[in-house]
């Protein structure tokens, strides 16, 4: 495969399918209202003006592949060139919407994992025949197609997964966005008032906030249902496997299939996170800690190795792609200081809003006297169960090649992080912290977030630990010898 | 030794002296304005003198304050060290912070002089790992010096093979 080559000409018929759905979508809602015939030929320019240009785009791009470099060009009054050194080439995902499966055709996405956010660090291949893209990956890779595998997947579905999709956040996201459509699409006719005169009646002679309470639990069972069907169509055929070439690779997706790859070399750990839905049902999900991921996308699927699942199901897959049973490490917890300051920050939080109500209806009008009653009653216990819950997610340890540090209670991270992936310490102390003495340990890496902290650890004993934890860095400066390792 | 301390020894050399006056020059850049505005208007304005003016001297006096004790204090706060392996850096006060980064893994040294810098012959040196977050930053070394340093941290740097990740 060195010679030029071009994508693949079903690209044209996937364009025109795809302007004739924008034309059709847009225009139905200009058409009703205007109810005229023009938008035929307008439409029927769209779609043309847009296969003219993907003809135009297909035509004078080429592309091709040599020992050292990927190389895409082009050519048609302006001239882009763009090549990536193949030495440099850090990942190489597939992706294929339901219509470039239906044409048979992939988007091939390469990446160097270098100066992502600027684009320029970063090849697409829009779109080659399947079967290219595939081999094309794995020629990229440098892997022979012959050993597919090497021990079988690290994870594969299971459908009964499916049951923690509704306990995310999206479930009551998608269930206001379907009512919002609803009313969008019955604005476009002028009917929105309508619609929701007919919903209410719908119940008959119930009292108004009975027919409300009856629609907002409509809005959660369709959003249930949105969150589940999105779960399937996003983790279908999902699989997780270690490929001989030294990659994760994790193929999914019900009617856009993915595949993304992550060299193990990059990775410098992994994350286990649970929200606090998922951690309420015993549930829990896997991150990969790696650099250069791409972060411009606002997407976190793709860092994502395993969905929601059950937790010892989620230390397991962790344990074997981090190759040591880090998830099983016992954590050292921190001062119970450390507990106080979490009731007192949430006591702040809750209190502010309940001040603020409370002073405002002296003044003004005694119903937000009552509002603020109300939200004392309601905020403050739950403050208070949040930060005795955040407190005892709070730990640090450290087994093999891994430190693990925990923190969080809306979204509590598990970070298990390679000692030779952090870069550097920086370690924080207020003057609340030193008052009760504690500090925060924050690891600097060049992977994830780029930092993971440990917070509010006895100042002694989390200094002992940041410098046994990473050898030489924190030392030379450490006033006091360090004590034994605590591994 | 008092507990709850983070026993992390002090980095061995101080900033530059004109760091002090550099802090004086911003504080009362800052709250010169924001005392001269209410006086001026105070001034030009009889009826609400009373509301103006106060507020003006009270500013000014804080302001006073500020620039006569804080930079004092801060100047003993900030430490900076570079050893044969690593840079570190002490700087805050109410939230204190200490920063490593070991040489092996710094990326690169950027100077910058901004132009109240300059007037005082100052520099900050940004060193940057391949961290988002781990960039430590030597501010108020004098120019020279920051210069010299940042040089001496380049060709070592340049000497250590890898991409530092």
């Amino acid at each position: 495969m060195t010679g030029w080559r071009r994508l693949d000409r079903r690209t044209l018929g996937v364009t025109a399918v795809l302007m004739a759905g924008i034309a059709v979508s847009a225009g139905t809602p200009i058409a009703i209202g205007t109810r005229s015939l023009w938008l035929v030929p307008a439409a029927a320019l769209l779609v043309g003006a847009g296969v003219l240009a993907e003809y135009a785009r297909w035509r004078y791009t080429r592309f091709r592949c040599t020992a050292e470099r990927l190389e895409i060009e082009f050519e048609f009054v302006a001239h882009t060139r763009k090549s990536l050194s193949r030495e440099r080439i850090r990942s190489v995902d597939l992706t294929a919407n339901p219509l470039h499966r239906a044409f048979g055709v992939a988007v091939l996405t390469v990446g160097t994992g270098q100066h992502e956010t600027s684009g320029s660090g970063r090849i697409t291949l829009a779109p080659l025949a399947r079967a290219d893209a595939e081999a094309l990956r794995t020629e990229l890779l440098h892997r022979a197609e012959a050993h597919e595998t090497a021990g079988g997947p690290l994870a594969t579905l299971d459908p009964r997964w499916i049951r923690y999709a509704p306990v995310s956040f999206v479930a009551p996201t998608l269930g206001l966005a379907a009512f919002g459509a609803l009313f969008k699409v019955a604005d476009w006719f002028g009917a929105g008032a309508g619609l929701l005169k007919w919903l209410l009646d719908l119940f008959g002679d119930l009292p108004l906030p009975a027919s409300t309470l009856l629609l907002l639990a409509l809005a959660i069972v369709i959003g249930v249902a949105g969150a589940a069907g999105l779960f399937v169509e996003m983790w279908w055929h999902y699989r997780l496997e270690r490929e001989p070439g030294g990659t994760l690779r994790v193929r999914r997706g019900l009617l856009t299939t993915r595949s993304i790859t992550v060299e193990e070399r990059r990775l410098r750990g992994v994350e286990l996170v649970e929200p606090l839905g998922a951690r309420l049902s015993g549930a829990a999900r896997v991150d990969a800690i790696a650099t250069g991921m791409k972060s411009d996308d606002g997407k976190t699927e793709a860092k994502t190795l395993l969905p929601v699942v059950p937790r010892a199901i989620a230390r397991e897959v962790a344990a074997r792609v981090a190759g040591e049973p880090v998830a099983e490490v016992p954590l050292v917890p921190h001062p119970p200081a450390a507990r106080g300051r979490r009731l007192r920050w949430a006591v702040l939080a809750a209190l502010v809003p309940v001040l603020v109500l409370l002073v405002l209806g002296a003044l003004l009008t005694d119903v937000l006297l009552v509002l603020g009653g109300l939200l004392a009653v309601v905020a403050l216990p739950v403050a208070l169960l949040l930060a005795l819950d955040a407190y005892r997610g709070l730990g640090h340890g450290s087994r093999g090649r891994y430190l693990v540090m925990r923190a969080g209670t809306v979204r509590r991270s598990t970070a298990v992080l390679a000692r030779d992936g952090v870069l550097g310490w920086t370690v924080k102390q207020s003057v609340f912290q030193r008052r009760r003495g504690l500090a925060t340990f924050t690891a600097t890496t060049a992977a994830g977030s780029g930092a993971y902290s440990i917070r509010d650890a006895d100042a002694a004993e989390g200094l002992a630990f940041a410098v046994a934890a990473v050898p030489g860095v924190l030392e030379p400066f450490a006033s006091v010898p360090a004590e034994a390792s605590r591994t | 030794m008092e507990t709850g301390k983070v026993r992390l020894r002090p980095p061995r050399h101080a900033l530059d002296r004109r760091a002090i006056a550099w802090w004086r020059t911003q504080g009362a850049l800052v709250f010169a304005p924001a005392a001269l505005v209410p006086a001026v208007l105070g001034l030009l304005i009889p009826p609400a003198a009373w509301w103006l003016l106060v507020p003006a001297a009270v500013i000014a006096l804080i302001g006073a304050a500020w620039c006569a004790v804080l930079p004092r204090w801060w100047f003993g706060l900030h430490r900076w060290e570079v050893t044969d392996t690593a840079v570190y850096v002490r700087s805050g006060f109410l939230w204190q912070e200490w920063r490593v980064a070991p040489l092996s893994r710094v990326q690169t040294f950027d100077t910058l002089r901004g132009p109240l810098q300059q007037r005082f012959g100052l520099a900050t040196v940004t060193v940057t790992t391949a961290s988002a977050r781990g960039a430590v930053k030597l501010r108020g070394l004098d120019a020279r010096l920051a210069a010299e340093v940042a040089e001496r941290l380049t060709e070592r740097t340049d000497a250590t093979p890898g991409d530092a990740t």
